[in-house]
């Protein structure tokens, strides 16, 4: 995991004898067969969503997008994810910075547990939440006296997707600040920095491309989550409906066209962090170094 | 956070010229207590306030034991798929050099990306009898959208990263060497892959396996659309969890969430002896 040379990335093509590579043919085959697996399972998908959603023209395409509907879905989207993406920064550079630099008992068991929402159901992360604040929910007839509404509203959907985009900012800088080590940090420290100096001026510049690669994946979840958000949400359209929940509706609804107008917003999305992902690790290979493998 | 040692010798942490343990420890566990655990802990909590009557009549209810066979099964044979094409996939990428090798090794996280309930309605519509894909089947007899075949096809589609980018990273690492010691000892290419290459990417490969597996058993937003979502047919077991949730009954939807995590628990366990197992043998 450790050594930057591994991680380089680039094709082992250097002077290939026969004995140590495929014969032609079946290089062949092995390209084809990767090509049509992708294609069909992977490009495909991409194009119909693309297809569909201009199947009626750019008109119809546009005035979907402006539907009050769809614009209040892509509001609590953006919302949901200005309020539950930087909540989770937070909480990955703090759970990194007591894992990565410093040594104390129960520190896998720790690490182990911010990976559980990984393991876990979309539904289940959602139900969670409902079997505690719902009207039969443990806290539910307390939070109805006080007048507190969660559930089936904007404070559950930002709940819901804090859990279920949890792991990433921290488990993409636990391994890289692991490998920096504290050298840097104990320097600045014994040039006078203050704790505060030495982690915004030292730690936060040396990790700062492995923090964006997590934000990155964090925030492509955290807008297209489904299963939790909808256990969650209430479907209330118009208000509780997320970008994801709206498709959905959409969808069942038979109006096909408008459906795919929102999901293609979302690949558009989706497309996007993958270029950018793409462009970091082209880029800042080495400093994401840590993150290579998963 | 240093004092009260348990005895003599025992410390909670490593002394360090580091500040800011405390804080950050402490914010972390509070985070993930509320975040995380208390609510999971309620999930255990309701399933255990159920009784074991409740729990069991639930538990071995017709349509439970079926979604939870459709979920388990299609995970499986999905992830079993994505074993075979993602080291293919895996193995193209790091071996061979062709052009846009950057964008289709960029495009396999696609899955990753792509929000779950787009790819649901875009496989729906490209499987469809009147799809791209559909159309091409219907005439073979195949039908894969309303189908259990249309669960595992989405199942395929959110595995698959899991695999690649599991075993990928293995593959870059192998040693060049042990391919021409096995071919100057007489091996052909086949022996080489099957005898040395193989065995090596063995624990990799059943990760990626697990991670695909654990992921398919929870898949909701691709597959409901595909599925058809015919009780005791197409029905997953997610989609029990919620439609429970969506007549009151809670009790079935903790059931169903509960026996739901102890199962991948349990599939996670065995993986990982298994994993062991075969980083030993293999080293």
């Amino acid at each position: 995991m450790a050594d930057p040379e591994i991680k380089s990335y680039a094709p082992h093509h250097e002077s290939q004898s026969a004995a140590v590579t495929e014969s032609r043919p079946a290089k062949a085959v092995l390209m084809i067969v990767t090509f049509a697996f992708l294609g069909i399972f992977l490009l495909l998908p991409l194009i119909v969503v693309f297809n569909e959603a201009f199947a009626k023209g750019l008109s119809a395409y546009t005035e979907a997008l402006t539907n009050p509907d769809t614009r209040s879905a892509i509001h609590l989207t953006l919302l949901v994810a200005a309020i539950s993406v930087p909540l989770n920064i937070v909480f990955g550079i703090s759970a990194a910075w007591a894992i990565a630099k410093f040594e104390f008992k129960g520190k896998a068991f720790l690490t182990t547990l911010i990976d559980l929402p990984f393991s876990v159901s979309p539904v289940i992360s959602g139900l969670v939440y409902v079997l505690l604040f719902g009207a039969q929910g443990l806290l539910g007839g307390w939070l109805k006296a006080h007048g507190i509404v969660i559930l089936f509203a904007v404070p559950g959907i930002v709940l819901a997707t804090i859990f279920v985009t949890f792991p990433f900012v921290a488990r993409e800088l636990i391994p890289l600040m692991q490998e920096q080590g504290n050298g840097d940090e104990e320097a600045a420290l014994s040039l006078g920095a203050n704790g505060w100096q030495a982690f915004w001026y030292v730690t936060l510049p040396n990790v700062k491309w492995g923090l964006l690669y997590g934000v990155l994946l964090c925030n492509a979840r955290a807008m297209g989550e489904f299963g939790a958000v909808s256990v969650v949400s209430g479907h209330i359209r118009g208000l509780t409906n997320t970008m994801p929940l709206h498709v959905e509706i959409l969808y069942n609804e038979y109006n096909a066209a408008a459906a795919f107008t929102v999901a293609s917003l979302l690949a558009g999305l989706a497309l996007v962090t993958l270029v950018l992902k793409t462009l970091l690790e082209m880029r800042y290979g080495a400093e994401l170094a840590a993150t290579r493998g998963h | 956070m240093t004092t009260a040692p348990a005895k003599a010798g025992w410390r909670f942490r490593q002394p360090s010229v580091i500040p800011g343990f405390g804080l950050t420890l402490g914010f972390s566990l509070a985070y993930l207590t509320l975040i995380i655990l208390i609510p999971l802990s309620g999930l255990i909590w309701r399933s255990a306030a159920l009784g074991w009557t409740d729990f069991w009549a639930i538990a071995t209810d017709r349509r439970t034991i079926n979604a939870l066979e459709i979920s388990f099964g299609t995970a499986f044979i999905a992830a079993s798929v994505n074993v075979v094409f993602g080291t293919i996939v895996a193995w193209v990428l790091v071996r061979y050099n062709f052009p846009g090798r950057r964008i289709v090794d960029a495009m396999v996280d696609l899955p990753f990306a792509l929000p779950t309930a787009v790819a649901g309605i875009a496989l729906t519509t490209l499987y469809a009898p009147n799809g791209w894909l559909g159309s091409l089947l219907a005439p073979l007899g195949i039908k894969v959208a309303y189908t259990p075949l249309g669960i595992v096809i989405a199942l395929i589609f959110i595995g698959l990263p899991f695999v690649v980018r599991t075993v990928q990273p293995i593959m870059e690492e192998i040693d060049k060497e042990v391919e021409e010691v096995a071919a100057t000892l007489g091996a052909n290419r086949f022996q080489t892959i099957a005898r040395v290459l193989l065995p090596g990417l063995a624990p990799a490969i059943v990760t990626g396996f697990a991670l695909a597996f654990a992921r398919g058993v929870g898949e909701y937003g691709s597959v409901i659309f595909i599925a058809g979502n015919l009780p005791y047919k197409s029905e997953i077991a997610p989609l029990l969890i919620v439609i429970r949730l969506e007549e009151y009954n809670y009790a079935a939807a903790t059931a169903i969430a509960a026996i739901m995590l102890a199962l991948s628990f349990v599939m996670l366990l065995v993986i990982n002896l298994v994993q062991t197992w075969s980083r030993k043998r293999y080293g």
